[in-house]
């Protein structure tokens, strides 16, 4: 390649890192700002930090966040993990493919009202629990999808060897099969763990109504969409910086799980 | 053999049902809503009636399918445009940081959406950071209006999904075979010629999964119209949201929402067409 063309390559990609990270870094660089206005900087602060550990609605929607996420995460690391094994186990057809891949690509909008119909047509009482039960949906298909490129690379003559030699399905699948798909699980439980905190239209429309079931991302919303307040800067730094953090240790515990 | 199918129940069956009671059946039922009538009191009548789907053919509804359209296409082309070069030049950097350089692509895709959008509230409106650089290079007297339209919304989409499109274009070029390029070169054609008749034409699967994957999020996003929109901008999504909120009307929500997905199934389908046509032509893009 003539090196014009590879300077100008260079030069474009960098210009789309700034497109990337300007507007984060600028969030970042406003939650330090004493006023806390976009508008200029008038010297460091870091009271804003301080708003935010003093909110006992940010708190509580920070404690609602992270019991949803855990169990959510937890319930779908298991049971993504093992339908990842029996789908490459015994390759599947069409169908249960297309389930797999539906909650990732539906829009969200429309996955959370459907959720929403189903619970209020059977009574069911909303809250944090109809949250998890809906985290788990999305989860499933992502925790699945980490797992099974794991396993794409598992020569399969090593599990019926395993069996050969006597031992049991269940002894196999601890010994030989757990601890190759270990690194994909956790990495898969970190994706699904940053995926349920950020989440939010479907969250919003599962809560039901009051302040009690609130996570971090509504409450984020709210104080986007009516007023922002200048807290908002500190909480999207901590919270950008914790998925950054959770998205890395993935990336590092199995690489390709964030798609490269 | 029943251990095995002891042993497949155990792994997929959870799995399975968790999916079809918490996935199936609640979109099945919303498909099925399309078909009754909306309830005095919200809610629903069960009685048949296609009416739903005349009133969505509507021109007013017809315009924001056009709109939703519009602003997922032009986002696309834009992600295309500004992601190909991009994906481009990590596929020709030194190996060993490729994937370094990827990661830092992928990493904004991971974190919280709603930050990612709103941090263009911050940059866009009147008294932001674009309006007042632009202000001080001189170039505007008054601030421009970036904030609350449809460039605003473009913007946003772009912004949030341009590194999806990156690694699906990447993955592309990666798999090119480099002999074929060479072979062009030395049949004497030029580098651009090269590009256009060799290296765009293989790496198609890649743009088009990138660009109906921009395509399929955007037509049908809520949080980025909402928010970079300011209500001034209807999309599907804020329509299907007022009418399961608002205005409480769920068979008509229930009838757009069926419609997306329509829309959507299409495009993904044509796109994976479009993959098993190129994996078809020989494989030549494979090493």
């Amino acid at each position: 390649m003539p090196s014009p063309a590879r300077f100008w390559l260079g030069a474009h990609l960098r210009l789309v890192y700034l497109f990337l990270y300007v507007p984060i870094a600028v969030l970042m660089v406003l939650s330090f700002n004493r006023a806390g206005l976009p508008t200029a900087w008038t010297g460091f602060s870091l009271k804003w930090y301080g708003a935010l550990a003093e909110s006992q609605a940010i708190i509580n929607a920070a404690l609602n966040t992270l019991i949803v996420a855990v169990i959510s995460t937890v319930l779908a690391t298991l049971l993504g993990a093992l339908l990842a094994v029996g789908m490459e186990y015994r390759r599947r057809g069409p169908g249960l493919e297309a389930m797999l891949f539906a909650p990732m690509i539906i829009p969200d909008i429309v996955l959370a009202i459907a959720l929403l119909s189903f619970f209020t047509l059977l009574d069911f009482t909303l809250g944090l629990h109809s949250i998890i039960l809906s985290h788990v949906v999305f989860n499933i298909a992502f925790v699945c999808a980490v797992v099974r490129t794991r396993l794409r690379s598992f020569d399969w003559a090593v599990f019926e060897a395993s069996v050969d030699l006597g031992a049991s399905e269940a002894t196999t699948f601890r010994r030989i099969i757990l601890p190759m798909i270990f690194p994909g699980v956790l990495a898969g439980a970190m994706l699904a763990f940053t995926l349920s905190v950020d989440e939010f239209i479907i969250a919003y429309f599962t809560a039901g109504a009051g302040q009690s079931s609130t996570t971090l991302p509504m409450q984020i919303y709210s104080m986007i969409r009516f007023g922002v307040t200048p807290e908002i800067n500190a909480m999207a730094t901590v919270v950008m910086l914790v998925s950054f953090t959770l998205v890395l240790l993935a990336q590092r515990a199995n690489k390709g799980v964030v798609g490269v | 053999m029943p251990r095995s199918l002891l042993r497949d129940w155990l792994l997929l069956g959870p799995g399975l049902t968790w999916l079809a009671l918490f996935l199936v059946v609640p979109c099945g039922m919303l498909l099925v809503f399309a078909f009754f009538e909306r309830g005095v009191y919200g809610g629903i009548d069960y009685i048949f009636t296609l009416e739903n789907f005349s009133r969505a053919i509507d021109p007013l509804y017809l315009s924001i399918f056009l709109t939703s359209a519009k602003v997922a296409g032009l986002a696309a082309v834009i992600a295309l445009l500004i992601g190909y070069p991009a994906a481009y030049a990590i596929a020709r950097a030194p190996a060993r940081r490729q994937t370094a350089y990827l990661v830092l692509v992928m990493l904004p895709f991971w974190s919280n959406y709603l930050i990612r959008t709103y941090a263009w509230i911050v940059l866009l409106n009147r008294e932001g950071l674009v309006n007042k650089g632009l202000a001080g290079l001189g170039l505007v007297s008054e601030p421009l209006p970036l904030l609350y339209n449809e460039f605003a919304i473009v913007t946003g989409l772009v912004y949030n999904y341009l590194p999806f499109v990156v690694l699906a274009i990447y993955s592309s070029i990666s798999r090119l075979n480099p002999e074929v390029l060479e072979a062009s070169e030395d049949l004497g054609a030029s580098a651009p010629r090269t590009f256009w008749r060799v290296t765009l034409p293989l790496t198609l699967p890649g743009v088009a999964a990138g660009a109906v994957f921009v395509f399929v999020l955007s037509i049908g996003n809520f949080i980025t119209p909402d928010l970079l929109g300011g209500g001034r901008l209807q999309m599907v999504g804020n329509v299907i949201y007022d009418q399961f909120l608002t205005a409480r009307d769920w068979p008509f929500g229930a009838t757009l929402s069926f419609i997306l997905i329509g829309i959507m199934m299409i495009l993904l389908f044509s796109q994976a067409m479009l993959v098993r046509k190129a994996q078809g032509e020989g494989g030549i893009a494979h090493a």
